[in-house]
């Protein structure tokens, strides 16, 4: 306990430091976003500043692409090392259909580690707004799916986009050797 | 024109959103909505679109209502907006940041802005960026007709202002109405809608019959139909083009608003 006061005192002050420096201009995490997750807290986007991030989006009741978009993210973290500081989101085009317990069921169903994984909704225009943002396109059919394109992004710890892949179903050798220079550092 | 924005800034002044929404929504004329068949079938195939009733604004949003807006709203300045958010050109033949100058007069829409900063000027109106539907329903309308479509005369007129040359000065809003009180649909500004990412056309129509099934889950590329309709096809391929953060010398928006 007495080690453990000093060390969160500097996490503490580190998280201040951080908090407190601008946003850079180019930073995904300008988008204020709530994101809820499969254990149903609910965060902006950008507290998930301060570690690289995988990012993309699906929904769980995708039986084609979307179970290989959580595949391929699992994939690329194995690729490059298993970086502990590397997390992954992947948040839901279907918040209709998407609630909690569905994401947590997907999650544990697909046995993502929570210790990086994060499965999360938001509203249907914050969907659609962090989906610009993310440069993805969706389109809800009349029967409830959707159409979508397919795509990992991956952040810096800043939210910058360092790199960008639409290789699904298999690792893409220079998006993981982007993820192994990020989380490097 | 200048007491419905001083009474809107006035609204933004005494903090009451009440006076300021209704001062914008007289600017809202009311649509019936239905079952429409748009150039792009909502299963991909023949499915027509189905429409809640809904307001679009009766105008393209004026450069002389975006000064107001990010007037009150500074993070929307062309010099203090995120990079993200907005191109280099955002706001560019705008004098200065806050400013309109020759090249920018009142009454002329807005142009050279990004998706997300017309999503916040529609928020800033309790409303928000037409879907794509809503748009192409509502501009399908003529003076007489809600669907003028079917008239080559129609086809011809908005063909027609596809081939004027883009360099001149663009009108000021104010064309003639049409059935449901809307101007300007056609013939002064490409307008944003807030499903723009929503369009998966591929870029040759030949791929999309083999659905590209790593890229798009579940049915592939939709495919467009209509192909009579050219000047609604180049509309859609356009808009399925560009970026969020685009910003173009002819792309403005309007406004909507469920009913």
């Amino acid at each position: 306990m007495k080690r453990l006061l000093p060390l969160l005192f500097v996490l503490l002050c580190a998280g201040v430091a951080h908090a407190a420096s601008p946003l850079p201009s180019d930073s995904l995490y300008q988008l204020t976003v709530p994101l809820t997750d499969q254990d149903g807290h609910t965060a902006s986007f950008a507290a998930r500043r301060g570690t690289p991030q995988i990012v993309s989006m699906f929904y769980t009741s995708c039986t084609m692409v979307c179970p290989m978009i959580i595949d391929t993210m699992k994939a690329t973290r194995r690729a490059a090392g298993e970086p502990a500081n590397l997390h992954l989101l992947a948040v839901s085009f279907d918040p209709e259909r998407d609630d909690v317990d569905a994401l947590r069921r997907y999650a544990a169903a697909h046995k993502l580690d929570l210790r990086w994984w994060t499965l999360a909704r938001t509203g249907p225009r914050d969907t659609r707004a962090l989906a610009a943002l993310l440069g993805v396109q969706y389109r809800k059919l009349p029967d409830g799916d959707f159409n979508h394109s397919s795509a990992l992004l991956l952040l810096d710890a800043d939210g910058r986009i360092v790199a960008r892949t639409n290789i699904i179903g298999r690792t893409d050798p220079e998006f993981v050797a982007a993820v192994r220079k990020a989380t490097a550092k | 024109m200048r007491r419905r924005l001083a009474l809107m800034l006035l609204g933004l002044l005494l903090g009451g959103p009440t006076l300021a929404a209704d001062g914008a929504s007289s600017k809202y004329r009311p649509l019936p909505g239905g079952r429409f068949e748009s150039v792009l079938p909502a299963d991909g195939k023949t499915a027509p679109a189905v429409l809640k009733p809904f307001r679009l604004r009766s105008e393209p949003v004026t450069n002389a209502e975006f000064l107001a807006f990010v007037k009150s709203h500074p993070q929307w300045r062309r010099d203090r907006v995120p990079g993200v958010f907005a191109d280099g050109r955002y706001l560019s033949q705008w004098a200065a940041p806050d400013q309109l100058g020759p090249a920018a007069l009142p009454r002329q829409p807005v142009t050279r802005v990004s998706w997300f900063a017309a999503q916040a000027y529609c928020e800033s109106e309790q409303a928000r960026l037409p879907t794509w539907y809503e748009w192409e329903y509502a501009a399908a309308a003529d003076a007489t007709r809600a669907d003028a479509r079917s008239d080559p005369a129609w086809r011809e007129r908005v063909l027609s202002w596809y081939a004027r040359p883009s360099n001149d000065a663009l009108p000021p809003v104010g064309g003639k109405p049409d059935i449901h009180g809307v101007r300007d649909l056609n013939g002064l500004v490409w307008e944003w809608v807030e499903d723009f990412n929503a369009m998966m056309t591929s870029a040759d129509s030949r791929e999309q019959d083999g659905a590209d099934k790593l890229k798009f889950c579940g049915a592939g590329a939709i495919s467009m139909e209509q192909k009579e309709n050219y000047a609604t096809l180049m509309r859609v391929a356009m808009l399925s083009s560009l970026k969020a953060t685009d910003t173009t010398a002819n792309l403005g928006f309007r406004c909507a608003r469920p009913e």
